[in-house]
């Protein structure tokens, strides 16, 4: 995350739109990413159906379970919020608090879709057994990845911060390591309704 | 918002949440997909602009997330029609 | 340069910052000459000269490439390359030209003169602009060193199924071309969130967005577009990559795969890509035609709005280039209706341009030139255009010469006869010196009479059936009469030697320049627009004072006003102008302070994509380094503080940028 501000306030002060750099920055590239995930998704969708000699989506889908790791995503995004708005009033034990708190549930998540690849995969649903599997593998993979990145995001600014080395805002930068956990967040509830509740 | 605030929403998520995977025991019957897909977009736009904050900040950053969600969406949909996807 | 200091007697003291108090894990460069201060500057202007720099030298490997494959076509039976060579020449060719050259010299000029038109110091992350540039840098030597390492990719430049399986390239060439555009893509991804961070926020007081210089406008779109359609190249990247390196099977069709979703993907992205190459020669002569027609543009608002409905509607063409691709008649027909709507945007734009030229005090410098060339050329490539988006008719054209004809006027003659009337008139502005006139005359007419002689007689070759990417052809085949393959093809070739020798006195004109060039005088062209009201080449804080923008054309406003009888009078010179900043110049600035980080991160992809191909473990060294790059930037303020300069900064007065 950077920030180019030299002072906590000068972010957004200097800019002809009185808005943030960085926070129009972001903004940019979550727009961008839409069209990354609705290029998986897309890819996902027409390929759902061709699973070969491989399992079906309704198989091997077990809904209990990615239901449970969909409700701890969502609530990663709760403790994320918590965590943006004690930065912004300035209350650091707390920020750390639910910074660290959003990166273990972050971490749980991660873990689950670890669990849930090994099982497919001792399921006979490997990376290369069908169109299925691989477009599917390539689209939730690609969003643990960035689970992951959020992540080593999180733990990495506790880190930082309680080294007080944050250039810039201390609160933008939570902020705006929020925004990108928020979108990881909300592009996971499209795909738990798309591919998983939605069966093809 | 308050803290409290915040709890309120993901109460409310986490419910809508709790219907979705409802729809996959009961049956629906034509109600299914659409039900599913309001409830998937209802929990988007709730996200977005309460957690993200984007009710409240500058039209600006509504505008370029939204045209770059609204791209994928019509872009992609056309490029699912041509394979006949929707029939 | 970290900081700019200045005296009451209004003389620069340079002073940097001391390298000991950097928060980074690395001491800070502080180099400010020599080779140090261009590898780790974050300067927009010194990253726009190298962006254009390497540009250009893509542009001659990707033009020398061109030569051989016309030196091949010339007779029948062509001996120079064997049919695979062929393959790789053409594909690189192409790849080598659109995301090599056009687009890295538009985001060159992009970078240098943004900053200048809207009146700012910098851009918005100038860490993350240097990190754009290294990496477009780097991912394209990658792409080029598959040529020493077992050839280059031989698809195609759209790399259609199944000819990019591993069935039919078993080399490594279409692998390194998967990684390397990925590479480039990020490169424009990162440069797109900046330039329209930049754009949006970083204008001068008064600056609203219908004052500001059409390049800019235009450069806006582009990005716009670079920010939406690259996401979806890397989609059709990855899973083409993992198909050939991980035995997926997304584009197989014994598999059950449909080779028809590369060509959507590859099309959504590659429409917009071609505006994406156009757009910007479209800012840059806007600039231009004004300038030496001593009016202002015509209809600046429609050129405005038509560059944005170009951006805009170009998302909804892509599959006019799959119409021989069994798409069915209802997609076929949408396609064709929205292919030629998106005509009328570009019609107005032609209009205007004529509008500007009408009636004005014509000033045919080379500059001039190569902007009415554009006005022509592109138009016949606009033409043969609209003659594609007939389904019918195109499906007869599809893959033949036809379409190299068409795509070859509106790019060689739109984007790269617009990128070279910016050399021209902006030469000056970075360089200090005016290219030789008089060789810019020879380069253009050259240019233009070897481009007809090249890819005019290409309509002919096309309609008469010669296929698109055959290596040979045979005299049994050649036919007869004015007709026949024979002759054109050898009147192609010998037009692209005349083609050569157009751009080599370019080249000429560079080094004649440089070595006794005539010192260009502060306002050469009597230009219209702001990055004309600082001197040549700009201070690295471009300007001493932000100037208060109330005019589109804000450097005219200030120098000519209305007199009594309406007319525009010069009541200032650009001196006097420039004067009136200096005399404001603020005291104390702080620029962005070089970084080790932007090349150190951007040193990692390439790395990551050996190890791709080779060897895993090589790819997770390349990941720690990145890794490693993101910690030691995440910590390093982007501007050094205060104290970190030597003699330290007092706070007070300081103008802080970026």
């Amino acid at each position: 995350m950077t920030t180019d501000s030299h002072t906590e306030t000068d972010g957004a002060a200097h800019t002809s739109t009185g808005l943030s750099n960085n926070k129009l920055g972001m903004w940019l590239f979550l727009g961008s990413e839409c069209l990354l995930f609705g290029g998986l998704i897309s890819t996902y969708m027409l390929y759902r159906g061709r699973v070969g000699e491989g399992p079906r989506p309704s198989q091997v889908f077990d809904i209990p379970f990615t239901s449970v790791s969909s409700f701890v995503l969502l609530m990663s995004s709760l403790t994320m919020v918590l965590a943006v708005s004690a930065a912004h009033k300035g209350d650091d034990r707390n920020t750390y608090l639910w910074t660290t708190v959003t990166a273990i549930l972050g971490a749980t998540f991660v873990g689950g879709q670890v669990y849930e690849f090994t099982a497919f995969y001792n399921e006979g649903m490997g990376f290369t057994t069908s169109l299925f599997s691989s477009s599917f593998y390539v689209l939730t993979g690609f969003h643990g990845v960035h689970v992951t990145v959020g992540v080593i995001m999180l733990m990495s600014i506790v880190g930082i911060m309680k080294r007080s080395k944050v250039p810039g805002s201390k609160s933008e930068t939570v902020e705006m390591i929020g925004l990108y956990w928020h979108f990881v967040d909300v592009v996971w509830i499209i795909i738990f309704t798309l591919i998983y509740l939605i069966p093809a | 918002m308050s803290n409290a605030g915040y709890v309120r929403i993901a109460a409310i998520l986490a419910a809508i949440t709790a219907l979705e995977v409802a729809t996959y025991y009961v049956d629906l019957g034509a109600l299914f997909l659409p039900s599913l897909l309001i409830m998937m977009a209802v929990k988007f736009y709730i996200v977005v602009s309460f957690f993200m904050h984007l009710r409240y900040e500058s039209k600006m950053f509504s505008w370029v997330f939204y045209t770059g969600l609204f791209l994928a969406i019509v872009v992609y949909g056309i490029f699912l029609a041509t394979f006949h996807f929707f029939s | 340069m970290a900081i700019i200091e200045r005296s009451i007697t209004s003389t620069e003291v340079f002073s940097v910052a001391t390298p000991s108090s950097s928060l980074g894990a690395l001491k800070r460069p502080v180099a400010t000459t020599g080779w140090k201060s261009w590898l780790f500057t974050v300067d927009h202007k010194k990253l726009g000269i190298m962006y254009s720099a390497a540009a250009l030298f893509f542009f001659i490997v990707g033009g020398l490439e061109a030569v051989l494959i016309r030196l091949q076509l010339a007779a029948p039976n062509g001996k120079i390359l064997n049919a695979d060579l062929y393959n790789q020449m053409f594909t690189m060719h192409a790849t080598t030209m659109v995301f090599l050259f056009v687009m890295p010299m538009a985001a060159g000029l992009a970078n240098y003169f943004i900053p200048l038109q809207i009146g700012a110091r910098d851009v918005a992350f100038p860490r993350i602009n240097a990190f754009s540039f290294w990496a477009f840098l780097f991912g394209g030597l990658f792409l080029n060193l598959s040529w020493f390492l077992g050839g280059a990719a031989d698809g195609g430049w759209f790399m259609y199924a199944p000819n990019s399986g591993p069935v039919f390239s078993p080399s490594h060439g279409i692998d390194f071309w998967v990684l390397g555009l990925q590479i480039t893509g990020i490169a424009s991804l990162a440069g797109a969130v900046n330039l329209i961070t930049t754009v949006l926020n970083m204008r001068a007081p008064g600056m609203k967005l219908m004052r500001m210089p059409i390049f800019t406008w235009m450069q806006l779109v582009v990005q716009f577009l670079l920010l939406f359609a690259v996401p979806v190249i890397t989609v059709a990247l990855f899973l083409l990559s993992f198909q050939r390196n991980f035995g997926a099977t997304f584009f197989d069709v014994s598999a059950g795969a449909d080779p028809l979703l590369w060509q959507h993907l590859f099309w959504i992205f590659g429409h917009p890509e071609v505006y994406i190459l156009i757009l910007p020669s479209f800012g840059v002569i806007s600039e231009v035609l004004p300038v030496f027609s001593r009016k202002p543009l015509f209809g600046y608002p429609f050129v405005v709005f038509s560059g944005a409905a170009i951006g805009f509607v170009g998302w909804g063409v892509w599959a006019h280039h799959m119409f021989a691709s069994g798409l069915g008649p209802v997609s076929v027909a949408v396609f064709s209706i929205s292919t030629m709507a998106i005509a009328v945007p570009t019609g107005v734009k032609i209009v205007n341009w004529t509008m500007t030229l009408w009636g004005g005090k014509l000033e045919f410098t080379a500059a001039m030139k190569f902007a009415v060339g554009l006005i022509v050329l592109f138009t016949i490539g606009g033409l043969s255009g609209v003659t594609h988006s007939v389904a019918p008719s195109d499906t007869q054209q599809t893959d033949t010469y036809y379409i190299v004809a068409h795509f070859h006027y509106v790019l060689f003659g739109g984007a790269v006869f617009g990128l070279f009337s910016g050399f021209y008139y902006w030469w000056p502005k970075v360089f200090g010196k005016l290219l030789n006139e008089k060789l810019g005359t020879w380069n253009f007419w050259l240019m233009v009479i070897g481009m007809n002689m090249t890819f005019g007689p290409m309509h002919i070759l096309g309609l008469q059936g010669q296929p698109r990417r055959m290596y040979q052809w045979t005299e049994a085949r050649a036919g007869e009469g004015l007709f026949n393959f024979g002759f054109w093809n050898m009147f192609a070739s010998i037009g692209s030697i005349v083609l050569s020798i157009g751009i080599l006195l370019f080249l000429i004109n560079i080094v004649i320049t440089a070595r006794n060039g005539k010192v260009a005088p502060l306002d050469p062209w009597d230009a219209r627009s702001l990055e004309w009201m600082t001197s040549n080449p700009p201070k690295e804080h471009n300007f001493d004072s932000i100037p208060t923008i109330s005019h589109l054309d804000e450097f005219f406003h200030r120098k000519y006003q209305e007199d009594a009888s309406g007319q525009m009078v010069k009541v200032k010179t650009a001196e006097q102008v420039m004067k009136e900043l200096e005399d404001n110049a603020d005291a104390h600035i702080h620029m962005p302070s070089p970084s080790y980080w932007p090349i150190f991160l951007a040193a990692g992809l390439p790395v990551i994509s050996f190890g791709v191909i080779y060897s895993i473990p090589i790819a997770i060294i390349g990941g720690v380094i990145v890794l490693f790059g993101c910690y030691g930037w995440s910590i390093e303020p982007s501007t050094a503080p205060d104290d970190d300069f030597d003699p330290p900064a007092t706070t007070k007065d300081v103008v802080h940028v970026g």
